[in-house]
């Protein structure tokens, strides 16, 4: 199946309102270990969407696949209603899926340069991509020259999320944003998760921190053994949580 | 006199220019694709000889021919050499990219060696020579002063695209992390690409403005590059700016040492100065920091028990045994001449195969072997043998203790150094230009006829390989096997690798200088090109190709060694050993475990498949840790 090009897979110009990203019977994994074992999920426009679950249940894994960065060895993958399974996944950025990972920076450059890369999947100037990211984050203005390796982490996780601002992206996919950090810092990136959602942004989170998770999120999966147990709103989902950790039955 | 010392300032700072175009074309290659590219040389080589073809040769107006080379034929082989040669590295072990890059740098030659005939003399059309101006009473003429200026003008270019344009900033970003930079929406692969066509483009320049200083020459263009290493080592591989100052300096050092050195032994310095850097400024390099989180998860080649090891060294024995009576006396030189080869290569089975860490400068050991068999007790002593052994075991040892603190590719480099250093200073001076050293044969009772040393060769490699692979089933192989997956995790339970590493080292080139010193028997004569620093490099390729973590490894390296004369027979093609190691070694990225890894996959695949054991077919491999938390989480 031939990659499909950058236009034609841009979210915002799919076919009517098809979800922004959906799943079906996708198996996916590292070499022999299979991690993803026959996911089926919708993630409708517009929501924000929690992926919870315990250590080993495939969520970073399926966050992959939904970034491009894994192919999946069978199902398909539909970002905004086309079939991507395979496309390289500079060609997801481009067309409006933002991947950010854990403290995903460049160590090596400065605070300016790290943006100055993130705008290559927009059209967006350098100075106003610098003007995006500062405005949210002004920290980060005070830290221009500065190597981002040498940022203190709640810092790099800003510089991360500000990938977000400087190219408009359709889906947002973040992993653990809350690792490794400050109970404070955890609640300022997560109002910012909702300012994004509140633009209209499509949000896609892995969360060990389920209840900061929970508190923006509009519908709520939990993942068991590589498989969604259970989709819902926030509400239903809290309840059966500790079920899940804890590997109890209900 | 002082207008002398300024005639010298100008030479050194134009060879200093020519040094730093060289070094920063290396840096910019492995600072935008991580990869240390050994070839830079031989890449810049190949240009230089390009442009004659197309200037002189096809009688191409020189600024076309220019044109058309800086920038269209070197980046588009920039651009090929990373596509079919470098993008499998990426994640691989610096061992394997190390190999690449260095059968690449044989593979150019041997091409260049097979297109343009070395016995040719060739000169590149001049550009300005003839015209000259007067400076301060020197006089500088417009050739010096265009290196001047293409050098500056370089170094501009170079400050402004990689800090002031979105894609030079990428090209560095690649290197910190080439998943993200796909996710910021930019093709690494693509890059990569650019990287290299700009390093080959560097190259070039660098290969046509040092040209016109001599005649053009395969191998002394393509070794050019060494100096660039030692002032690329000076800015740390990282910093354009440090390493431009670098080689300022030894362009400088070395203008005024051909001017003011004595001519007595002092002047044979002069060609060393370069490796005196390189060697001084990784001793007083702080070491880097230990790679965390880095499992390549390389299976190695399965170990045999000791029955299967001492089984196969007797039956390697009689096998010899029988080839001894077989081959026809021409044959059996060559065959004898591989074994010995194949004895020296079992020194890198410990060192590289077992414990990860890359030598080259084995043959250098061997060397010292043969030099200590030659003199000592007559020549043909057991003690002279035992000699052979523990005198280069014991610089090999101080050579690690030296050097022990640097860890793989600046390692390598140290070794290379050594073994530069010491063709020059200890090989050319004390055996002197095609000098020679009568080496003889080691009686202990036994005939010293060809059939009897051969199977007295024979005996020896198999004791020494039945001996590395009781080492390996031991405590301290798996010690090596632990230290070679990673470094990291042996320092946090407390291991101390540090003796360990010299203990190998140490062990490695005790067993290259009895391979030596059975070398030089054989050929009855040692000179100083036997062991010519090339040789090491050739060595670790042939091998590696063979597969390094094996004994049978190091016995097919021999059995291709032996071959060499008959495939040039049947190839009429100059060069042709160099071309076959060069394309084995290059394309080693794609099957990192050599023929003999492959056979031994085949093999373990076929026996997991009719349910036999276990397979041993990595279960993930995972690139960086990263990655190991994502399988698991």
């Amino acid at each position: 199946m031939p990659a499909p090009s950058a236009e034609v897979m841009t979210a915002s110009a799919g076919p009517g309102r098809a979800p922004v990203v959906e799943m079906f019977d996708v198996h996916a994994g590292y070499g022999k270990v299979a991690v993803l074992r026959g996911v089926n999920l919708t993630v409708p426009r517009g929501s924000v969407f929690a992926l919870l679950g315990p250590n080993g249940a495939g969520k970073s894994t399926l966050l992959k696949v939904a970034g491009g960065r894994l192919v999946p060895t069978s199902g398909c993958v539909h970002v905004a209603g086309r079939h991507v399974n395979g496309t390289p996944p500079e060609t997801f950025a481009r067309a409006g899926v933002c991947s950010i990972p854990d403290q995903g920076v460049f160590p090596n450059l400065t605070v300016a340069e790290n943006i100055r890369v993130f705008t290559h999947a927009g059209g967006v100037s350098a100075s106003a991509a610098e003007e995006r990211a500062f405005s949210r984050f002004p920290r980060l203005a005070e830290r221009r020259r500065q190597l981002a390796g040498t940022l203190s982490g709640g810092e790099r996780q800003m510089l991360a999320m500000a990938r977000a601002f400087v190219n408009d992206p359709a889906v947002l996919l973040l992993d653990e944003i809350s690792m490794g950090l400050a109970p404070m810092i955890v609640a300022q990136l997560y109002e910012v998760v909702g300012g994004l959602a509140d633009e209209g942004i499509t949000v896609v989170l892995v969360e060990q921190f389920a209840q900061a998770a929970l508190r923006v999120a509009t519908y709520a999966a939990i993942m068991k053994q590589g498989r969604i147990e259970r989709v819902g709103e926030p509400g239903d989902i809290r309840d059966e949580l500790a079920g899940a950790y804890l590997g109890g039955h209900q | 006199m002082h207008g002398a010392f300024l005639s010298y300032l100008v030479v050194g700072i134009v060879i200093g220019c020519l040094y730093a175009l060289t070094a920063s074309g290396l840096v910019v290659t492995y600072t935008t694709s991580g990869i240390f590219n050994f070839a830079h040389g031989a890449i810049g080589m190949f240009m230089a000889f390009t442009y004659w073809q197309l200037a002189v040769g096809w009688h191409v107006p020189v600024p076309i021919a220019l044109l058309l080379t800086l920038f269209v034929l070197a980046p588009l082989m920039g651009a090929l050499v990373e596509r079919i040669f470098i993008r499998p590295l990426y994640g691989a072990s610096l061992g394997v990219t190390l190999v690449v890059t260095l059968g690449l740098l044989l593979l150019l030659l041997g091409v260049a060696n097979a297109v343009w005939s070395p016995t040719v003399t060739r000169n590149l059309p001049p550009i300005l020579m003839g015209h000259q101006v007067t400076i301060f009473g020197v006089v500088v003429s417009f050739y010096q002063l265009m290196v001047l200026v293409v050098s500056v003008a370089v170094a501009v270019v170079l400050r402004v695209l990689f800090t002031r344009t979105r894609v030079g900033i990428t090209m560095r970003a690649v290197v910190d992390d080439r998943e993200l930079t796909a996710m910021a929406g930019t093709s690494p692969h693509r890059t990569a690409q650019l990287s290299w066509a700009l390093g080959a483009s560097m190259a070039a320049l660098a290969g046509i403005l040092i040209a016109p200083l001599e005649h053009l020459d395969q191998l002394n263009l393509t070794l050019l590059v060494v100096t660039g290493y030692a002032a690329a080592v000076v800015g740390r591989l990282r910093s354009v700016p440090l390493t431009v100052l670098g080689a300022m300096l030894l362009g400088l050092l070395n203008s005024y040492a051909v001017g003011y050195l004595p001519s007595n032994w002092l002047s044979d310095l002069q060609p060393v100065l370069p490796m005196a850097v390189l060697f001084i400024m990784l001793l007083v390099m702080r070491p880097g920091r230990l790679a965390a989180g880095r499992v390549t998860g390389r299976i190695t080649a399965r170990i045999p028990s000791a029955q299967q090891s001492l089984l196969a060294s007797a039956l390697f024995v009689a096998a010899a045994v029988v080839a001894s009576r077989l081959l026809s006396p021409s044959n059996l030189i060559t065959a004898g001449a591989g074994l010995v080869i194949g004895l020296i290569a079992l020194s890198l089975v410990l060192l590289t195969g077992f414990s990860g860490q890359v030598s080259l400068c084995q043959m250098t050991f061997a060397g010292a072997g043969a030099f200590v068999m030659g003199k000592t007790f007559g020549g043909s002593s057991i003690f002279g043998l035992v000699l052979a052994v523990i005198v280069p075991a014991a610089v090999g040892g101080l050579l690690a203790a030296a050097v022990l603190r640097l860890r793989g590719l600046y390692l390598a480099l140290a070794t290379l150094a050594f073994a530069y250093a010491a063709d020059s200073l200890f090989f050319n001076h004390f055996l002197g230009f095609g000098g020679i050293l009568k080496v003889g044969r080691v009686r202990i009772g036994l005939p010293t006829t060809q059939r009897g040393y051969f199977v007295l060769i024979a005996v020896v490699f198999a004791a020494v390989a039945a001996g590395l692979m009781a080492l390996r089933r031991g405590p301290v192989g798996r010690l090596l096997a632990a230290m070679n997956d990673s470094e990291v995790a042996c320092a946090s339970v407390g291991l101390n690798i540090t003796w360990v590493k010299i203990l190998v080292f140490t062990l490695s080139a005790g067993i290259a200088g009895l391979g030596g010193a059975f070398y030089g028997g054989w050929q009855h004569e040692v000179g100083p090109n036997d062991f010519y620093f090339l040789f090491s490099l050739i060595l670790l390729l042939l091998i590696t190709i063979a597969g390094i973590d094996t004994v049978t490894g190091a016995f097919a390296a021999a059995i291709f060694y032996a071959l060499q004369p008959q495939i040039a027979r049947w190839v009429p093609i100059v060069s042709i050993n160099y071309i076959l190691v060069g394309v084995g070694a290059a394309m080693l990225g794609r099957n990192t475990g050599g023929v003999i890894g492959q056979m031994s996959a085949q093999r373990e695949w076929l026996r997991a498949r009719l349910g036999r054991g276990p397979t041993t077919e990595p279960l993930a491999v995972l690139d960086d840790g990263r990655d190991v938390a994502g399988a698991l989480s």
